[in-house]
């Protein structure tokens, strides 16, 4: 069996919670065998895990869940899949199931792979794949261990519905006490986390000051786009640091990432290289970045942003 | 305090990457290597301020052949006590952490610290490992991290989207993000001295790997950039549409 962590925050599951779903329900086909979901804590839509191929969804609701802390989600998390005899857990690639990938693997003394993005494939054993060296190479792993372990890259793969409303199932697990105190949790409201976004507006040195911001901010409004930065950009302040993408920064995969006035030092691309699709703009024919590019535009980014965000609404407009 | 720094070798994120005949292995020809940043700039510092504050040692450990000793030289260069290398080629983040924690067992460490990941691999495992070996609370991606009485840490970590504070006693293992120092360039004085520090080459402990890389692949090359005019912004925003597909 496949079980998968499924997180979610405030007992909200979201896009990050079905991308676990869906590689696990195609993990378990590969497999030849059933995935089920688990969720600890509040859980409010927990049967929409089954519209992305849980079976079932098992749940550990002790209110001491809901503040997160690694060391007690890895012994619920492994006591469950001890329960149910799981052969292979799926957590997320992300700051809480880094927190807790780790310790399975060493509490379970299992083979894991930190980062996959494509499914498993188990022709001459267990392999799978994930990208290394900044994007440069991808490399394959076998696990050869009874339970193996995997958290999935975000963005690596679409949710896709597959099936119906799961039900939910009582999981008894006893929750052992914290030794981390959690003194408060604050998220930006209103916007979409960088790590998370699927579109997102990037813009550097080349718009020479923050107060030409502006018209980056009119097109990622337009787009529905999260805006980041540069390294250069959110060292002098113009930007703040949770803005900042690349090696240093927080490493993005959106569908779409639109660069503006980035030049695109190998420490930036690293950040970005696994969007999908790239757009640099810059006045700069030589900027390295247009090498890494699907689409560049050489021009003055004051006149093209703008034209750029007026070409958006129209199309938005004409799609109604 | 006793505070123990994890230290890696990475190649350096300029580097071109090339790999054996078999493609199983890094062909470290030309390949520049460096401390991993995140170990250096983040993870080191703070344990060198947290001593200067409070007293004590910081010890660095490394899991790697002899070629790390160089790597592991900088860190003594840039203020750190003495350094541990436990002399195994390791072919899993499971057996790194490993060694590590059977190491660090016997030498009750206050903190342990790390990067939150390595350039390389990115795969954020080593520090939870540790933990979990140690029976110990682990806090990622910390980007403060203070404490008074060396006893119990105010720390701050980064989430999706935002941040979260909390409260730790030690012992414990940190890894550290961005903002929890300031990279700190070696001086000659300190790279003299480090000439004289204790590096102390350990045997591992038996270990067996359950995840072992196959093969490397070099990803698709990509196509060619398309220029768009800069006056027919029309035409870019169909192209992601009909083209790309992405909005």
């Amino acid at each position: 069996m496949v079980l998968v962590f499924a997180e979610s925050q405030k007992g909200n599951f979201k896009k990050t919670a079905f991308e676990a779903v869906t590689y696990g329900y195609k993990t378990a086909q590969v497999l030849g065998t059933e995935c089920v979901a688990l969720a600890l804590g509040s859980a409010n839509n927990a049967a929409d895990l089954g519209l992305y191929g849980a079976s079932k969804v098992l749940h550990v609701a002790d209110a001491a869940l809901d503040q997160f802390d690694g060391q007690v989600y890895a012994k619920v998390i492994a006591e469950v899949s001890q329960q149910v005899g799981a052969k292979v857990i799926v957590l997320s690639h992300t700051s809480t199931g880094k927190a807790i990938h780790g310790r399975l693997a060493a509490r379970l003394d299992a083979g894991s792979v930190a980062g996959v993005n494509s499914i498993p494939t188990v022709d001459g054993g267990f392999k799978v794949k994930k990208g290394v060296f900044s994007g440069k190479a991808i490399a394959e792993y076998a696990i050869n261990s009874d339970v193996k372990i995997l958290s999935v890259m975000g963005n690596s793969l679409q949710p896709a519905i597959v099936g119906s409303p799961a039900a939910i199932e009582a999981a008894n697990v006893a929750v052992p006490a914290s030794r981390v105190k959690v003194k408060s949790v604050s998220r930006i409201e209103g916007i979409v986390p960088l790590p998370e976004a699927e579109l997102v507006v990037s813009a550097g040195r080349g718009m020479k000051g923050p107060e030409n911001w502006g018209i980056v901010e009119d097109l990622a409004n337009t787009l529905g786009a999260t805006t980041a930065c540069s390294r250069p950009v959110a060292d002098v302040h113009w930007r703040p640091h949770h803005e900042h993408v690349g090696q240093t920064g927080i490493a993005i995969r959106p569908n779409l990432y639109i660069a503006i006035g980035i030049s695109g030092a190998i420490q930036h691309f690293a950040g970005v290289n696994n969007s999908k699709t790239i757009v640099v703009i810059n006045k700069d024919p030589e900027a390295p970045f247009f090498k890494a590019a699907d689409y560049g535009v050489v021009g003055d980014l004051f006149e093209v942003v703008p034209q750029l965000t007026e070409a958006v609404k129209k199309f938005k407009a004409a799609q109604g | 305090m006793k505070l123990l720094v994890c230290v890696s070798k990475t190649p350096d994120t300029t580097t071109k990457i090339v790999f054996n005949a078999s493609k199983t292995e890094l062909d470290a020809n030309g390949v520049q290597y460096i401390m991993n940043p995140y170990d250096e700039w983040y993870a080191l510092v703070r344990a060198l301020e947290l001593k200067e504050a409070l007293g004590g040692t910081v010890t660095l450990i490394n899991v790697g052949p002899a070629d790390n000793d160089q790597v592991i030289r900088k860190g003594l260069a840039i203020g750190a006590d003495d350094a541990v290398r436990i002399d195994l080629n390791p072919q899993s983040a499971l057996s790194v952490a490993f060694q590590i924690a059977e190491y660090a067992r016997q030498e009750n460490y206050d903190i342990i610290l790390l990067g939150k990941e390595t350039i390389d691999y990115n795969g954020s495992e080593i520090g939870a490992m540790i933990a979990e070996y140690l029976d110990q609370p682990f806090i990622s991606y910390a980007s403060k991290l203070d404490t008074s009485d060396g006893k119990t840490a105010s720390i701050q970590r980064d989430i999706e989207g935002g941040m979260e504070e909390l409260e730790v006693d030690t012992p414990f293992v940190v890894s550290a993000a961005k903002g929890l120092a300031e990279q700190r360039i070696p001086n000659m004085k300190g790279i003299m001295m480090a000439k004289s520090k204790s590096l102390k080459v350990v045997a591992p402990a038996a270990f067996e790997d359950k995840a072992v890389t196959v093969q490397y692949t070099l990803p698709p090359a990509k196509s060619a950039v398309k220029m768009i005019a800069p006056d027919n912004m029309e035409e870019l925003v169909k192209l992601l549409h009909e083209e790309a597909k992405v909005i």
